[in-house]
């Protein structure tokens, strides 16, 4: 199978601190793939380089082929993304939200149409679709952007906890939908998440992150033989420790101290 | 292009939509222009000023558009905050456009907040020398808009929450207004705050649109025009590096 991301000895550094520790993996064309680790392991980190949110210290990083630190626009049009957080403008409606987005990757009009309309159906929004989004409830919301995330139909699909903050129905019936995506139009999904159970469920390969750096790679099942453990949760526990993170410094802290955010002068 | 068009169009939506900041960033030159205007009118005829509401209009309506221009840039931070602001880096478009398309678009709002504090001071008794001032008034405001949305936007590129905002408030945005002629003359200012309102660009804004308004000087307002645009060129730029070199 090809390769859709490949990643070398990739790291993040913000002053003294690293964030991500010259980690090297891949991404098979059409996997579910999963990113695992504990809080403050480098999760985020990756997924905002591999997105081009933020500049790597040092390494590569292929997407569809494609150099990511020569051609940022191409890279851009490879994927589409749900963050963690919401990324929506609340102030305009579902139909909006999905044109801006149908507008700045460059579909045209009867493009437009069609998959706004499509995406909406499927994901059982088209009859709020005139509605402020302001108004919607936590799953509707979920379903919006990962409607908006596949609307200029991308080869490959990162969700950051995509399921955190949802019911059991609505988590259900997200899988639902993106199992079928990734059957009928062969699209990678690049999944992370703190829901062992789900990824058991779902994903096809793992790789496991902490403090930065690589601590397990393989199947499910593979990772679960190597430490003789029955779940992936006691595997997980097993690779990374039973001890509390202290909350490690998120990343906005890291670039607060390396000076590319100002906060005011207030104290945190 | 089509981005710049889609950011310049969800300004607009969004200003439409929100009558509270619609109404809210009119109160306050109308408060100026009202309470000022009519306070201070007779003292300033006394002191041989001539009429206060004459002079003052083109103040307030320079206020109108460099409070909601600054407001309208300063709104990157509510997108960082919640989160709109990735939609649009993640996006295969050069950042340049999404920070051109977004200025235009707080540039127009400005703009039309500057026509509606023009339009009311003319209900409460502004005289126009000519009805064309409208053209060249037009102008000024639109350059004073983009000029200072950049500013703004290349501000709140850098800030990480409204915290600081209070700061730029108080340290940029009032001095700016205060020490541009709008409120009174600047002959009377002692020497080093004279060189203060000279580097002003308001300066030129507020002396433009009192040209424009009450008639004057071609030559002045050619040159008005010129230190705007180049004031405006130069912040365009720096906002554009600032916004480009933006990590979230």
């Amino acid at each position: 199978m090809d390769k859709i991301i490949e990643v070398q000895n990739l790291s993040k550094h913000f002053g003294e601190f690293e964030a991500v520790g010259g980690i090297s993996f891949d991404v098979k064309k059409g996997e579910i793939f999963s990113l695992l680790g504990p809080n403050g392991a480098g999760k985020t980190t990756t997924i905002k380089m591999l997105t081009t949110l933020i500049e790597p210290s040092s390494g590569l990083i292929h997407i569809g082929g494609i150099n990511l630190a020569e051609n940022k626009i191409a890279i851009r049009k490879q994927f589409g993304i749900v963050f963690q957080d919401s990324s929506l403008d609340e102030d305009l409606t579902a139909q909006e939200n999905m044109f801006f987005h149908a507008v700045l990757y460059g579909l045209n009009r009867s493009k437009r149409q069609t998959n706004i309309e499509t995406l909406l159906k499927f994901f059982g929004l088209w009859e709020r679709r005139n509605d402020l989004v302001k108004h919607f409830s936590g799953g509707m919301k979920k379903r919006l952007e990962i409607a908006r995330a596949l609307s200029h139909e991308p080869p490959l699909l990162f969700l950051d906890e995509p399921t955190s903050g949802l019911d059991p129905q609505n988590r259900s019936r997200l899988w639902e939908y993106l199992k079928d995506l990734n059957k009928k139009m062969n699209m990678t999904i690049f999944l992370t998440t703190h829901s062992m159970e789900e990824v058991e469920k779902v994903s096809e390969r793992i790789v496991i992150i902490d403090h930065g750096k690589i601590s397990a790679e393989g199947t499910p099942e593979s990772i679960k033989a190597g430490t003789k453990s029955d779940t992936l949760e006691e595997a997980f526990l097993a690779l990374t420790g039973r001890d509390i993170r202290e909350d490690a410094p998120a990343l906005t802290d890291q670039m607060r101290k390396g000076r590319l955010l100002w906060s005011g002068g207030k104290k945190k | 292009m089509n981005a710049i068009w889609a950011l310049w169009l969800r300004q607009i939506k969004r200003y439409l939509r929100s009558r509270s900041r619609l109404i809210g960033s009119l109160g306050q030159p109308l408060l100026f222009l009202l309470a000022l205007g009519f306070g201070f009118g007779p003292i300033f005829k006394k002191a041989g000023g001539g009429n206060y509401i004459q002079f003052l209009t083109p103040g307030v309506v320079a206020m109108g558009v460099l409070f909601t221009a600054i407001f309208s840039g300063i709104e990157i931070i509510w997108d960082r905050q919640f989160g709109f602001l990735k939609e649009t880096l993640v996006a295969p478009v050069s950042r340049i456009y999404i920070m051109l398309g977004r200025t235009l678009g707080g540039a127009t709002v400005a703009v039309i907040q500057g026509i509606l504090v023009l339009t009311i001071a003319t209900l409460v008794g502004f005289k126009w020398s000519s009805p064309l001032g409208i053209f060249p008034a037009l102008c000024f405001m639109f350059l004073i808009a983009v000029l200072f949305t950049a500013l703004g936007t290349g501000i709140a590129s850098i800030l990480e929450d409204m915290q600081g905002f209070q700061i730029i408030m108080n340290f940029l945005v009032m001095p700016i207004f205060f020490f541009s002629g709008s409120l009174f003359p600047l002959s009377g200012l002692p020497p080093f705050l004279g060189v203060l309102s000279a580097f002003n660009p308001l300066t030129y804004g507020v002396e433009g649109l009192r040209l424009s308004l009450l008639g004057g000087s071609l030559l002045r307002m050619g040159i008005d025009i010129l230190v705007l645009f180049s004031f405006s060129s130069a912040l365009l730029l720096i906002g554009s590096w600032l916004f480009e070199k933006i990590q979230i």
